[in-house]
């Protein structure tokens, strides 16, 4: 294809178009096929940020799976923020439940978020989150103290070598970061 | 002479509007020996620092400064340009063409790179400080966590992006398009090859590197979360961005270096390079490979296990087409009858060390042992026998062999060679021993150490003040040659000289080639 | 006498470390010849193999350059041949590159696997990187998790020359890590703020921590010892001043020490519910501040990253600001929110000490209830 009849126009105007598809490259197709990547891989033990609609049922009584919860607060995210149980012994397939504590010590009103990442990282997939209050941000008025549900199943096919698998909570302040387009995660 | 042969204008004015190849590629490679000179300056106040445990001269925060500003400006400042003006000055010239394709375009890519380093220059001067996150600027240390100056930062990088994609884009139009008559693609010399390739490379990759900055601007201070988790980015996706360009940047700065040897040793061998056709394909081999090889810089960031296992079956693979162009080399000086000027000294020294440098980049390969590797000071001694050895050497080579023709004066041999000398010792004394200190546990970009690494670093740091020394050497040598250095008559300057640039005469015309050559008696190579 | 041959011996002491300088990877044994990790020593074992492979082909490439070299010089008076390309010979140095190539390959994949095989794990470390500290916390099954922060241990004096420096000299915390011996640990490595990276040379671990995610590695040490490393991720300023230290012991004695980290945090809690006499606290409070606070705002209080405290309007004016400060920290800066990382007595402890030093006189005492009723608000 030519652009021009002037060969040296033509092969700038190629080049440009190249150099411009390369900064698109970057947007529309490096960050979500990322994000792609990240879900289908379980890289950094990202989950899904959909609630998980369970299919079948059957629930594998035949072995237990370790589940260990960790929370931590991010920089200076000055919540107390705490998981129920620091561990639970669950059957694949079986759905559970448990609840983290937050509770607000300063005296403003605060939005958090809550960033799941599962541990082994090729566990994530196997990982499936019913409710979690992952999902969406959590606002806390000042001195205000909350329960945050989190109902999760691992998937039967879970590969039979992980027998523990590490769900960890950190939690941001996005009291500044104003947008409601997050929750993504 | 005829009317149109008319010589440059006069005063400041000629270099500000100059549409001329030869005075462009003279301003890009001052421009780039001034940056070299300031980064050198950066590295020597590291140096300082590092001479003795303790902190002694700089606070850690200053020398992390020193640290960030010292990369950016040598591969951004110093480097690229400095191969962008060997490129200026040598390719119309070697494919017989009067000028580059888009003069216009060529001056505006030099003249937006002086503003743009002064903008990187002020931050030093700037409320929080330079960037100290490192050349390589991960997130979220250089967004959340950076200083004010970071926007400046940003401007400067998108700036000097636009200018490298730009001078890339003259490059590939002129090789494409005004090649004189008979020069086929597989008759142009190796150094106009590599500079296609890489400038491919370079339109391919700035941008990339542009949406990273974008991206980073976006989050600092309009609300997105590319980078940050809590917003429901990642800072690993910034790494995987940053070294998407960032490899194939690795070959941008190596592969014109491997053009200039391919040029000089067949030259001082008084015989033609070994396998031709051989070193094109293993450059065109070595810049798709840089592609897929990225996240060998990111060995610890967490990946799964089989993204590992490819990334290092692919980085292992590049040492075929590197080892080729190694073989072919050194082949060509086999039966040769060589002699061993100045530039040769420097091709010399480029072979070796360049070499070395590729032995320890296949040992950092290797994943496994890579988590030992892994940003130490093992690392910082690879690179540096890459880009100093490697580039630095190679464009040092390219100076003392075209600087006749550019100048029609001869450099002085006696001290060309004292300089190779004062170099290759001083530059083997600094990173040498950062290998023992790399493998024993030191990290990189530490301001102070313990004191199990204390004589290997003293022992570096003198070797960077002889080796920072070594190079005032020749810039006096470089302008005692354009002042008063002897007159070179010949137009073939060294007798082992090939090429359609050696036809010209010593010092070349302000214009040259506005009727193609006629090519039927110069040898392919 | 004793002074003078004291003064000596430390002065020669620099010299005796120097004198050990090691210039190749940690071979992975200790010095008493056992094996620290079979994962160390399998990784050593690799680095060599490439190595020697590597001098290998580097004696034939130099050789045959320094022959040429040597021997095909002009003023040798030879005549340059003009060949300048070979088939065979081209294919055959692409071909069999390739097949060294892929004999590293096999060991280097094999490697690589084990350091991946991250299962049955016998206890869960977190590790989580500070700007610029490490925090351990053992994972407990009844919820009883120990946590502690591990701070650079080396003085201020040390580094700024005023003083000798030790023989681990920017490699000691004030709390180690300890890990009992032939057990497999799993660490669950992240990060509070900047990606920061976790790695023992001698135990041949390092993983990047990152901000919001789990990255995971595991050893199993076999000898007994005392292992330090450093962070080995640009984390800002005083990235070079965060090291890692590792205890393995025995396991009486780990689980002598878990009692007694146990026992103290039930002291610490015992100590919150007391009242302390201004001295003691003024003396735990400089033991913080040196541990917490001086790196950023100085020995003296006089500031330098952080905001100078000697006469600062916060810790000179109301109580409720400063513990907000120091409990929540200031967002957006460097200065974090302590009140998750130091216990509420320790709190108290400092707050009081900066109220009263450097030349601060209020006069306060804080009491660890004062902190516990500001944290309830």
């Amino acid at each position: 294809m030519r652009l021009s009849q002037d060969p040296t126009i033509d092969t700038v105007a190629k080049l440009c178009s190249v150099s411009m598809a390369m900064f698109a490259f970057v947007f529309v197709v490096m960050v979500p096929l990322y994000n792609v990547l990240c879900d289908a891989l379980g890289i950094n033990g990202k989950t899904s940020s959909e609630a998980y609609i369970s299919v079948s049922a059957d629930v594998d009584e035949t072995r237990f799976i370790k589940v260990q919860f960790i929370a931590t607060n991010n920089d200076a995210m000055p919540w107390s923020f705490s998981p129920e149980v620091t561990e639970m012994l669950v059957h694949p397939g079986a759905a559970n439940d448990t609840v983290f504590f937050a509770a607000n010590p300063t005296m403003n009103a605060m939005v958090a978020q809550a960033i799941p990442s599962v541990s082994p990282s090729r566990a994530a997939e196997y990982f499936h989150k019913t409710e979690c209050f992952c999902f969406e941000q959590q606002p806390l008025d000042g001195n205000d103290k909350a329960e945050m549900p989190l109902q999760f199943i691992v998937d039967q096919d879970l590969p039979a070598d992980i027998k523990t698998i590490t769900l960890s909570y950190t939690l941001f302040d996005v009291t500044a970061l104003i947008s409601d387009k997050v929750a993504s995660r | 002479m005829g009317d149109h042969h008319h010589g440059p204008a006069k005063g400041l004015s000629r270099w500000l509007y100059t549409t001329n190849h030869k005075d462009i590629g003279t301003m890009y490679l001052w421009f780039s020996f001034a940056m070299f000179l300031l980064g050198g300056a950066f590295a020597m106040v590291i140096r300082a620092e590092l001479f003795q445990p303790g902190m002694q001269l700089v606070e850690p925060g200053f020398f992390n400064q020193m640290t960030t500003l010292h990369g950016l400006v040598m591969v951004f400042g110093a480097i690229m340009p400095s191969f962008v003006g060997l490129a200026n000055w040598l390719i119309p010239m070697m494919i017989g063409a009067p000028d580059m394709a888009l003069p216009r375009m060529n001056n505006w890519s030099f003249w937006i790179l002086p503003p743009a380093f002064l903008m990187l220059a002020s931050t030093l001067l700037m409320e929080g400080g330079a960037p100290a996150f490192g050349w390589t600027f991960y997130a979220p240390l250089s967004t959340t966590y950076a200083p004010p100056s970071v926007t400046f930062f940003i401007f400067a990088i998108h700036i000097l992006g636009v200018s490298s994609i730009m001078g890339s884009i003259n490059i590939i139009a002129t090789v494409m398009n005004m090649r004189a008559p008979g020069m086929t693609y597989m008759k142009m010399p190796l150094f106009v090859w590599t500079w296609l390739i890489t400038a491919f490379l370079l339109v391919a990759v700035m941008p990339v590197l542009a949406g990273a900055v974008t991206m980073m601007l976006m989050d600092i201070h309009f609300g997105t979360s590319f980078f940050s988790a809590a917003g429901g980015g990642d800072p690993v996706l910034f790494q995987h961005i940053f070294w998407f360009f960032g490899h194939p940047e690795v070959y941008i700065i190596i592969l014109p270096a491997f053009g200039v040897i391919s040029q000089i040793i067949p030259a001082f061998s008084r015989k033609p390079l070994f396998g031709y056709a051989s070193m094109v394909y293993a450059t065109a081999g070595i810049a798709f490979l840089s592609f897929i090889v990225w996240a060998h810089h990111m060995y610890t960031v967490g990946m799964p296990v089989a993204g590992e296992l490819f990334f290092m079956y692919a980085t292992m693979l590049i040492a075929v087409p590197t080892g080729v162009k190694v073989f072919n080399w050194v082949t060509t000086m086999w039966r040769g009858a060589m002699t061993f000027e100045t530039p040769m000294l420097f091709s010399i020294g480029f072979l070796v060390l360049f070499t070395i440098g590729g032995f320890t980049g296949l040992m950092l390969s290797i994943a496994p042992a890579d988590f030992q590797y892994h940003d130490t000071y093992f690392v910082v001694a690879h690179f540096h026998y890459v880009m100093v050895a490697g580039a630095v050497f190679s464009m040092t080579a390219a100076v003392y062999f075209w600087l006749p023709k550019w100048t029609g004066r001869m450099y002085n041999e006696t001290m060309g060679k004292v300089h190779f000398w004062v170099s290759f010792i001083g530059f083997n004394v600094t990173f040498f021993p950062q290998h023992f200190v790399g493998l024993a546990g030191m990290p990189r970009r530490i301001p102070d150490y313990a004191l199990q690494f204390a004589d290997f670093n003293m022992m570096s740091s003198i070797g960077a003040f002889i080796y920072g020394m070594s190079q005032l050497l020749f810039l006096y040598n470089v302008i005692a040659a354009i002042v008063s250095g002897e007159k070179v008559s010949d137009e073939k300057v060294w007798d082992g000289a090939e090429g359609l640039e050696w036809t010209l005469p010593s010092p070349a015309p302000y214009h040259t080639f506005e009727t193609p050559p006629k090519l039927e008696e110069q040898p392919a190579y | 006498m004793l002074n003078a041959r004291a003064l000596a011996a430390t002065a020669l002491l620099p010299l005796a470390v120097n004198a050990q300088n090691q210039i190749n990877m940690s071979t992975g044994i200790s010095e008493a010849g056992a094996v620290i990790t079979d994962l160390g020593a399998e990784i050593y074992g690799l680095h060599m193999l490439i190595f020697w492979i590597c001098v290998a082909i580097g004696i034939g490439v130099f050789g045959v350059m320094l022959y040429s070299i040597y021997a095909h010089r002009k003023s040798k008076g030879v005549e340059p041949s003009q060949f300048h390309e070979h088939t065979g010979v081209e294919i055959a140095w692409t071909v069999v590159p390739f097949f060294i190539l892929v004999l590293m390959a096999v060991p280097a994949t094999s490697t690589l696997l084990e350091v991946y095989d991250n299962d049955d794990a016998e206890m869960s470390i977190l590790v989580t990187g500070y700007q610029w500290k490490w925090k351990y916390e053992y994972l407990d099954a009844d919820g009883e998790n120990i946590a502690f922060f591990s701070n650079l241990a080396t003085s201020q004096e040390q580094i700024y020359n005023t003083d000798t420096k030790g023989e681990n000299y920017l490699l000691e915390v004030d709390e180690p890590l300890v890990i009992p011996v032939d057990t497999k640990v799993r660490f669950l490595i992240t990060a509070n703020d900047v990606i920061h990276s976790w790695w023992v040379p001698e135990i041949a671990v390092k993983r990047d921590a990152i901000p919001g995610f789990i990255n995971e590695a595991w050893t199993r040490v076999l000898a007994e010892g005392v292992y330090r490393g450093q962070c080995t991720e640009l984390c800002g300023a005083y990235h070079g001043f965060m090291p890692v230290e590792v205890h393995v012991v025995g396991q009486g004695e780990f689980n002598d020490w878990m009692a007694a980290k146990r026992g103290a945090a039930a002291t610490d809690a015992a100590l919150a519910a007391t009242e302390l006499p201004v001295d003691e606290l003024m003396a735990r409070g400089e033991d913080v501040y040196n541990a917490s606070c001086l790196a950023c705002h100085g020995a003296n209080g006089e500031g330098g990253l952080g905001n100078a405290i000697a006469g600062s309007t916060i810790a000179m004016g109301g109580l409720d600001p400063h513990l907000n400060v120091i409990v929540n920290g200031v967002a957006g800066t460097a200065m974090q929110a302590f009140g998750a990382q130091l216990s509420d007595i320790d709190v108290a402890a400092v707050t009081t000490f900066q109220r009263n030093a450097f030349g601060n006189n209020t006069g306060d005492v804080v009491q660890a209830s004062d902190v516990v009723s500001y944290k309830e608000g």
